[in-house]
């Protein structure tokens, strides 16, 4: 079943890069992030309605290249802008 | 924790409660004719089940010689009491009984002290002679900090009217029960009957003794020295598939608690807990006339799978119409993440939250995000303006028209 609550949205280019892509899948503490063939990112869909909301994937990516979104209420997205 | 009657009477016998002669526990017509021969006089020979009503289903015999007591135990260890397989039989000595009584230590929850009360109409049950004979009962709190002292118990058994030797012997008992009870986290200890016999001693004829679960782990050696393994539960009864595949949720995610459930026939599913929450909401749920399917208790901080499969299980019990999620005020336990698992729960088991979820009343952590989510769901919702009384009061009426 597709996550009900949460959904997260990554750039490409940093879903490319290894050394973001580790540190995306070290920071998470419910292993939303996963490392794939090739050093890519992957996303455990099952995983994404665990997400706590802690920011920290949006602290440890680029500003704007990791994007947190709720799917309900406001659909208030999550991301870092500095 | 229960214990069955010879694992209570070796408890007590390590703190000089006097106990029949022999009182041995037999595997075998061969070792209870053997305990019977020690005993070189007439026997009572007792099934040790964790069940009462054995006298009456054949589970309690006499013998007069060593081969009667083989044959007795025989019928004992091949009888099953209300479905309970006895772990041996009890060979003691029967010696004649002049006079009755009882004494029992518990945990008095209002008063948050032991209490002893000690009675000269023992054999009967306590409760009754409370109610048709109070005057035989005597009663007295005291601290678990503080020494029992002999004097103590001894000014507990004179307001029954007992003096002399009698009241010396019945107070060393009485001092000693206490003491068992303090050291060994009991929430009962109890001697019923505790016989004076012919001759003037006194002995224990039959005892109980529960023991807190939670003291187990502080108690592993004395739990050793009697033989109680760790693995044993020793629960009234055996659980249901219902509380075992609860008990699988709760084991398959390290985070919070959910899952410890048991089951009851009614149709409210309850997802409940927090400091207390889940006894005091499944009271009140009784109280405004609500049939629980299952006694629950949710904490910690529980993963949304968890609290997810939780949710599915209590569904998937037939005739269950609605649930209520329902706790105390939380601090660690993310109502957030409680909202999003139950609502998952729900549908994932083909059901819409707002007609599966009578009332969701979790106040605390991240509450305001949690009422987002329920909002978004149509789930009827309250905060702590609400309280767990009338929370239970609008989950019932909600039943009417399920």
């Amino acid at each position: 079943m597709a996550a009900l609550f949460i959904n997260v949205e990554v750039d490409p280019a940093l879903a490319k890069d290894a050394a973001a892509v580790k540190k995306l899948v070290e920071v998470c503490p419910v292993n939303i992030f996963a490392e794939a063939d090739l050093g890519l990112l992957a996303i455990v869909e099952k995983n994404l309605d665990e997400c706590t909301l802690c920011e920290l994937c949006l602290q440890a990516a680029p500003a704007g290249a990791v994007r947190v979104k709720k799917l309900y209420g406001d659909r208030e997205v999550l991301v870092r802008t500095d | 924790m229960r214990f069955y009657e010879y694992e209570s009477k070796q408890l007590f016998g390590r703190y000089g409660i006097p106990l029949p002669t022999g009182s041995k526990v037999a595997h075998s017509a061969a070792e209870a004719e053997a305990v019977a021969k020690e005993i070189n006089g007439p026997a009572v020979l007792k099934s040790q089940v964790l069940t009462g009503g054995r006298m009456k289903a054949g589970g309690v015999l006499f013998a007069d010689t060593p081969g009667q007591a083989a044959e007795a135990a025989t019928k004992i260890l091949a009888l099953t009491i209300n479905g309970h397989a006895p772990r041996g039989v009890l060979v003691e000595g029967r010696a004649p009984v002049k006079q009755e009584y009882y004494i029992g230590v518990t945990w008095d929850g209002f008063a948050r002290k032991p209490v002893m009360i000690c009675s000269d109409m023992g054999g009967i049950d306590i409760e009754e002679v409370a109610e048709t004979h109070p005057e035989h009962i005597a009663k007295r709190h005291f601290s678990t900090l503080l020494p029992f002292s002999d004097y103590m118990a001894k000014e507990l058994i004179a307001q029954l009217a007992i003096g002399g030797a009698e009241l010396n012997q019945l107070s060393r008992i009485a001092a000693a029960l206490a003491r068992v009870f303090i050291a060994h986290g009991l929430t009962l200890a109890e001697i019923n009957p505790l016989a004076r016999l012919e001759d003037g001693r006194f002995v224990c004829l039959d005892g109980h003794v529960d023991m807190e679960d939670d003291a187990r782990d502080s108690q592993k050696a004395i739990l050793k020295a009697l033989g109680i393994a760790p693995e044993e539960k020793r629960q009234a009864r055996p659980p249901t598939q219902f509380e075992i595949d609860g008990a699988a949720v709760d084991a398959a995610d390290h985070r919070g608690v959910a899952g410890n459930v048991v089951e009851f026939d009614g149709d409210l599913g309850l997802v409940i807990g927090a400091g207390g929450g889940s006894l005091t909401l499944f009271d009140a749920i009784r109280k405004h006339g609500g049939r629980p399917a299952n006694y629950c208790e949710i904490g910690g901080n529980p993963s949304v799978t968890k609290a997810c499969e939780l949710t599915k299980l209590i569904l998937r019990k037939p005739g269950v119409k609605k649930i209520a999620v329902m706790m105390n005020v939380v601090s660690n336990t993310r109502v957030d993440i409680v909202a999003r698992g139950v609502i998952k729960g729900v549908i994932e088991s083909g059901h819409k939250p707002a007609d599966k979820i009578a009332i969701f009343r979790i106040p605390g952590s991240w509450e305001t995000e949690g009422f987002k989510i329920l909002q978004h769901y149509g789930v009827e919702y309250c905060d702590r303006t609400v309280s767990m009384y009338e929370a239970a009061g609008r989950a019932v009426a909600k039943m009417q028209d399920a």
